[in-house]
């Protein structure tokens, strides 16, 4: 028993002392996170040192036992019975303090009303549709696995889903909220600062799940409105010959049934669109990152890379898979 | 019999020791070889065979959770694809929960139960032995499955519309709801014959405040069971029905709602975890009692926090749906009453801990589990408070930190006292002792693999761990803890396998057991052990609630019974005053038929919606049999 203890002083030690990881809670860097990771922790402390204090007793039960030789007396059973009241007496009080101190943390959690910016999110097996809306249809474009945000202004996320349930979760940014279909589910997230922050499906979704990660990427204002001018630009034709060729093939193979590239003929909505896919970080909702070599990889046989996705394979030849990456590579 | 034989049916009173065993052995044997074996209908048989079967079942389990964690050991491992492993988690989850936890908890009830109040059989006896049938074949049915690779692959949970008709392709969600079906029906029915044996077959004297605690425990989770599974196969059929007869409950484009499906499963999966829960809280108030010398302290107390654990349970399954989106306020009554389930868990462990502390503790290896029950379960409550508060979920829900949770839960509040148990118990099954050795390093590898194994999985969680991923990659930081739980598994497992070997030697070799082997003061010790298939020479007459440490010499008896028919003593609720004395069931291999018939029928069912209509007809047939009046020679009198 001892080990355990000792153990999980260790652990607790590495725990509250933060986990930097690439998703974690603890790595808190948006306002309702920061909120999040203080209940956290602050609960962890409280619930430790309570498991503290049971430990602390039956030891002192079992150390105590081995002296003791008399019989319990209705005297000492009746001492006893007031020691166990008290000890109910402060697990309610404690109980009673958690639950309030988690009603106030909720109330700070709303999601933000007067957002400055609402992006649709749209949960599909097993890839992220990101939906910037505009009220000029020109202006509104979208984009897949990856979106873009100004830091320091509240994004109400509209959640929905059009096939099973999947869970909209940055743990960075905030708590996690399902997107359920038939119903409408809005979450606002907020970054303190810059920087890329991951995030993965949180809700069982079927044979992907495990690769269904998308990523935020929080920049300063004038970076994103410039990158948000970008993206709703069309795609620029390629200018090399490769890309060009690719450009053909991607129409005439079944590409296009399922992919839309604006200002091309393809427009189907089954997959990503693919617009400015070029400008991703990664591909496959975070599979693989976004280099010619893996975009050729994953057109070749996406079945392998992630198997069960909705993309078919396409049989190719090299030459054929050479031009259609370089056009991807191209769409920027 | 002739007329003035009459008055002399022969009873107990009439016989002295040995010629009435002799006597109640003739009347209360089950037959030689298979046939005796599949028309019993001794509640002790059931009862091993349902301990052992589910036993079998967590070993099953115990290997995929196995494979898992083969699999997650490594980033992006190829070992499993993800077909099998969702398959495989469904598996686990599945088998862990509807094929070993509940059932053994009730299987050790129909073993103990009819014992502990003092009676000679469970009531419906024949029920029993179809419950155990009924069981088997859904767990059959279940690892078949597995076997032809078609196993359920939607979660244990299997949420619409991942498990619809739309998305859930093929049989695998049908067989899912076929075998809640299976497992519910048998949980049920020990569930109402545990309610009739304790409120009406006491021994004489045995009032409400003389019930042993595991026979409260047991009282308790029947009532659950009643209350919560009617849910779950509400939720199975409608699901069954969307899927083979086109019905629309679960489907929101039209009309249908997806969380419809989420109540109705967690409105039973919550008392669930009490269902299994609760009988471990029986064990180890017995076991701590033992082994401290002492009644338990605070019996009032810890028989109110059973009832007020159960109450409780029924209101607080919506914890499970905090990141669904549902009204501000209803989270807010379900994190206040999730919280408050913490109050009676409380009430119990610190009177386990003065009963400690009054006592004399004897460490024999079930009070070391019971010891490391207290230990990991007060972890795991204290978690569930955590995972309580809506806004602390939003981050740990669905991710490994709710692995961790609900294993120290499972495990450390359920496996270890129940692990303490067949310690404790096997020398009455078996008349034999365990290896007191081998329970030691049994008990000292599950302790340190299962901590080692899962408390890092807390940090995981928050380390931002999705649950039920088949693989991660190779930039989340992940991997090296990931290892290290892997290899703590492979610890765990080897105290498993130390006490199944335990198990296996001692009952062929273990040093002989004698009556009471503990000095225990409750009715099952009050006998042979292995216990005869009458049970009880006498029926004792119970004065208090330790009876065996206040009468040791010899127990009062109640008379009276015949010995030449199936006779038991049925008793008053409250007071257990002796009201009449009724016939048992004899054995029948009509049950066994029954759960054949009914078990072609829900098969079938998967396939055609008319099975329901053909099937009736020999599940008809098979009833009929069940219960057709036989004149025997005892009954004529
Ligand atoms: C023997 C040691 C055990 C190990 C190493 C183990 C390991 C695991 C693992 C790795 C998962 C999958 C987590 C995920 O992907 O989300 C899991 C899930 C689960 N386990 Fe265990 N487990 C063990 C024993 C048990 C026991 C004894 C029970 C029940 C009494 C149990 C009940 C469950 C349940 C209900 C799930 C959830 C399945 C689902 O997500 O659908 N486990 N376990
Ligand atoms: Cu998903």
């Amino acid at each position: 028993m001892k080990a355990g203890v000792a153990v999980f002083l260790l652990l607790s030690a590495i725990l509250i002392a933060g986990c930097n990881g690439a998703q974690s809670a603890l790595n808190a860097e948006g306002a309702a996170a920061v909120q999040l990771k203080h209940l956290i922790i602050a609960i962890v402390i409280v619930c430790s040192a309570v498991w503290a204090l049971v430990m602390i007793v039956l030891i002192l039960a079992l150390l105590r036992s081995r002296t003791q030789r008399e019989r319990p007396s209705s005297e000492s059973e009746r001492r006893m019975g007031k020691l166990v009241a008290a000890a109910v007496a402060a697990t309610v009080l404690i109980i009673a303090g958690l639950t309030i101190a988690s009603f106030y943390a909720t109330r700070g959690l709303g999601a933000a009303q007067d957002a400055g910016i609402t992006i649709k999110v749209r949960g599909q097996q097993w890839w992220w549709q990101f939906i910037y809306d505009d009220a000029d249809p020109a202006k509104s474009f979208q984009t897949a696995n990856e979106m873009h945000i100004p830091v320091d202004v509240d994004i109400r996320i509209e959640l929905e889903s059009i096939d099973v349930i999947h869970s909209f979760w940055v743990p960075s940014l905030a708590g996690k909220r399902d997107l359920i279909p038939g119903r409408q589910n809005t979450i606002s997230i907020r970054a303190d600062r810059p920087g890329v922050y991951r995030g993965q499906c949180a809700e069982f979704c079927g044979l992907q799940h495990s690769h269904m990660a998308l990523f935020v990427i929080a920049e300063n204002m004038p970076d994103y409105q410039r990158w948000a001018a970008s993206q709703r630009g069309i795609s620029v034709a390629p200018s090399d010959p490769e890309a060009i060729a690719g450009k053909a093939l991607f129409m005439r193979k079944p590409c296009a049934a399922c992919h839309t590239i604006r200002g091309t003929d393809a427009s189907g909505t089954t997959g990503p669109d693919l617009t400015h896919v070029g400008s991703r970080k990664t591909i496959a909702a975070g599979l693989l990152d976004n280099t010619r070599g893996s975009l050729a990889a994953w057109i070749a046989d996406p079945q392998t890379l992630k198997p069960g996705n909705n993309m078919p394979m396409v049989l190719l030849s090299s030459d054929e898979l050479r031009q259609l990456s370089a056009y991807m590579e191209s769409l920027r | 019999m002739t007329k003035d034989t009459k008055s002399a049916v022969p009873t107990d009173l009439m016989f002295d020791d040995d010629e009435l065993e002799r006597r109640l052995a003739q009347t209360w044997m089950t037959g030689a070889g298979v046939w005796g074996a599949l028309t019993t209908v001794d509640h002790k048989i059931i009862g091993r065979r349902y301990i052992t079967t589910a036993f079998v079942f967590l070993a099953m389990g115990g290997l995929l959770a196995l494979a898992m964690r083969l699999q997650l050991a490594q980033p992006e491992a190829r070992f499993i694809g993800p077909d099998r492993y969702n398959q495989i988690f469904t598996m686990h989850g599945a088998n862990m929960m509807f094929l070993f936890a509940v059932p053994v908890m009730e299987a050790m009830a129909v073993y103990l139960v009819p014992l502990m109040v003092g009676t000679r059989n469970i009531a419906f006896p024949r029920l029993n032995a179809f419950s155990y049938w009924i069981f088997l074949a859904g767990g059959l049915l279940l690892w078949t499955s597995f076997a032809l690779d078609t196993a359920p692959d939607v979660g244990w949970f299997a949420y619409v519309p991942l498990s619809g008709p739309q998305y859930g392709v093929g049989k695998r969600a049908d067989l899912w709801a076929q075998m809640i079906t299976f497992t519910e029906v048998s949980a049920l029915a020990v569930a109402v014959e545990l309610v009739v044996t304790v409120f009406k077959q006491r021994a004489p004297g045995m009032s409400l405040d003389r019930i042993p605690l595991f026979v409260w425990s047991m009282v308790v989770t029947a009532f659950l069971v009643i209350m919560a599974m009617p849910a779950i196969m509400l939720a199975s059929s409608s699901l069954i029905l969307d899927r083979l007869v086109e019905t629309q409950f679960f489907n929101p484009a039209e009309g249908g709602d997806v969380l419809l499906w989420q109540h109705l499963f967690w409105f039973f999966g919550h008392p669930e975890v009490y269902i299994i829960f609760l009988p471990a809280v029986g064990m180890v108030s017995t076991i701590i009692a033992t082994f401290s010398r002492r009644p338990v302290f605070g019996y009032l107390p810890l028989v109110m926090a059973l009832i007020a654990t159960g109450i409780l349970a029924f209101g607080l399954w919506v914890h499970h749906m905090f990141v669904v989106g549902l009204p501000r306020l209803g989270e807010s009554f379900f994190t206040a009453s999730s919280m408050a389930i913490a109050i009676p868990a409380g009430v119990q462990i610190f009177c386990w801990l003065a009963t400690l502390w009054g006592g004399q503790p004897v460490f024999k290896t079930p009070i070391l589990f019971v010891l490391g029950f207290i230990v990991t379960f007060v972890i795991g409550g204290l978690t569930g408070v955590m995972v309580a508060s809506v806004p602390f979920d939003t981050q740990v829900h669905d991710t490994y930190f709710v692995v961790a949770h609900f294993h120290y839960v499972l495990v450390g509040g359920a496996v270890f006292p129940l692990l303490g148990a067949i310690y404790y118990w096997f020398p009455k099954m078996t008349g034999r002792m365990m290896s007191e050795t081998l329970g030691r390093w049994s008990f000292g590898l599950i302790f340190a693999g299962f901590n080692l194994t899962f408390f890092p999985m807390h940090i995981l969680g928050l380390e931002g761990m999705p649950r039920r991923i088949y693989t991660y990659q190779p930039e989340m930081p992940w991997a090296g803890m990931n290892m290290f739980v892997s290899l703590s598994a492979a610890i765990l497992a080897l105290g498993f396998l130390v006490f199944f070997i335990d198990v296996i030697r001692s009952a062929r070799s273990g040093p002989i057991a004698g009556d009471n082997p503990w000095g225990a003061s409750t009715l099952e010790w009050a006998m042979p052990s292995p216990p005869p298939c009458f049970n009880f020479r006498r029926i004792p007459v119970v004065g208090d609630r330790d009876p065996l440490w206040t009468q040791p010499d010899e127990l009062a008896v109640a008379t009276g019974l015949r010995t030449d028919r199936r006779e038991l003593i049925v008793s008053s609720v409250v007071e257990a005053q002796p009201e009449a004395n009724e016939s048992s069931p004899r054995n029948s291999i009509w049950p066994l038929w029954a759960a054949l018939a009914t078990t072609v029928t829900l098969i079938w069912s998967i396939f055609s919606p008319w099975a329901v209509v053909w099937g009736s007809i020999p599940i008809g047939i098979t009833l009929t049999g069940w219960f057709w009046p036989k004149q025997t020679p005892e009954d004529e009198s």
